[in-house]
């Protein structure tokens, strides 16, 4: 199973995904995530899904959950780079991933993160 | 007697006496076109129209048949794209078997060939006839089409702001079009808002509602802000009594107010100035 690195930078924790997700690799990343929120005390997530082109309602639902998960340490989480395609495969699954920031690009992101705190 | 010997006979009749017979067709023709078609125009047309008719017939041709409906197909589409009716075409094939009958009463007795032959030019003006429905919807689907194109731009208002005026009814063909054309914008030019203008939009009912719903949460998935404006008062009132819940998504009554809200909340400010001061200090103010 493939790993998705978690980069700090900052008071930032930053995730690029750049492989094919498979279900057990979001679930992986989320705990990750969780472990590494608590080891760094972050005050924000960025997750970058450039890449991702296919998602079905178990990742969108998972990327929702990791947004819940970063809010109980008092981290902000944006969704950043979603394709066009993906954005009307998840409105169409009717996933807003409300609790979820979303941003058009990782530079946005950031300055979304910092404009908040 | 069979059909194909007394098909053969009546080909070597047709080849005999082709110059008369494609005469008298081409005038009954031009005669039906009323003045559409010059006759030597109509002459050349049918003069090769009709050297096929007779190779089919003469049944030594293997080809001939397929040219033959290969010729009046391109023959019937070209007169559907330039706006003859279908019985002008049809009307058209069927004036060789009265033309061809004018010759045939004087000669011989000719009948079971001349049925012979009948049978196939029917066959003939109903190809005519079947071309021509198919060309007709070709030419609706290609307008269906261009018009969907033509009638989803979406345009850049002002720097990070872009705006999809939507003329029209929304269905669901035409939401997709617009989502996939708005967030192809929106990830192209990096713009953070969007508005939506709905003042050409006819009706709104729960569907187009549903649908302009969905268009503003797929434009939030990739973080942009959308703001739906022209919402003229009859379809305020009726979104009210359908009780439809646009939620936190903001509604302006003008696209110049979503502009200006657009632009206050992407943090920018247009300042009106006198003519004097735009003199004094010329330099740009406008989007960048």
């Amino acid at each position: 199973m493939e790993r998705v690195p978690i980069l700090k930078i900052g008071t930032t924790l930053f995730v690029s995904i750049q492989i094919d997700l498979q279900d057990e690799s979001v679930v992986r990343l989320q705990e990750d995530l969780a472990d590494e929120l608590v080891a760094t005390g972050a005050r924000g997530v960025i997750i970058d899904i450039t890449a991702v082109e296919i998602v079905d309602s178990f990742i969108g639902r998972m990327l929702a959950m990791i947004g819940s998960i970063s809010r109980l340490f008092d981290a902000e989480t944006v969704l950043v780079g979603m394709r066009p395609p993906v954005a009307i495969t998840l409105t169409e699954l009717g996933l807003s991933l409300r609790g979820v920031r979303t941003a058009l690009n990782a530079e946005k992101g950031l300055e979304l993160l910092n404009g908040s705190a | 007697m069979d059909v194909d010997s007394s098909q053969a006979r009546m080909a070597a009749y047709m080849h005999d006496h082709q110059d008369k017979v494609v005469g008298r067709w081409s005038e009954l023709v031009v005669a039906g076109l009323r003045g559409r078609s010059s006759v030597a125009e109509v002459r050349r047309e049918l003069e090769d129209l009709y050297t096929l008719v007779v190779r089919a017939m003469s049944g030594t041709d293997e080809q001939a048949a397929g040219e033959l409906t290969a010729v009046l197909t391109e023959l019937s589409r070209s007169r559907a794209r330039n706006g003859f009716t279908p019985r002008e075409t049809a009307l058209g094939m069927f004036a060789l078997k009265d033309a061809l009958y004018e010759q045939v009463a004087d000669a011989a007795d000719l009948t079971p060939e001349y049925l012979a032959f009948s049978r196939m030019v029917d066959d003939l003006g109903l190809l005519t006839f079947e071309t021509y429905a198919a060309a007709r919807e070709q030419i609706i689907a290609d307008q269906a089409a261009a018009m969907l194109e033509l009638s989803t731009p979406v345009i850049r208002l002002w720097e990070g702001v872009i705006a999809v005026p939507l003329v029209g009814t929304l269905d669901s063909a035409r939401t997709q079009l617009v989502m996939e054309k708005l967030l192809e914008t929106l990830v192209a030019t990096g713009a953070g808002h969007a508005v939506l203008d709905i003042t050409g939009v006819p009706t709104v009912d729960t569907e187009v509602a549903q649908h302009l719903l969905k268009t503003v949460s797929a434009a939030r998935l990739l973080g942009a802000e959308c703001i739906i404006s022209g919402i003229r008062p009859q379809v305020a009132h009726t979104i009210v009594s359908l009780g439809i819940e646009f939620g936190d998504i903001a509604t302006k009554a003008t696209l110049a107010d979503a502009l200006a809200h657009a632009l206050n909340r992407s943090g920018q400010r247009i300042e009106k100035q006198s003519i004097g001061q735009q003199r004094m200090e010329p330099q740009k103010r406008g989007p960048a």
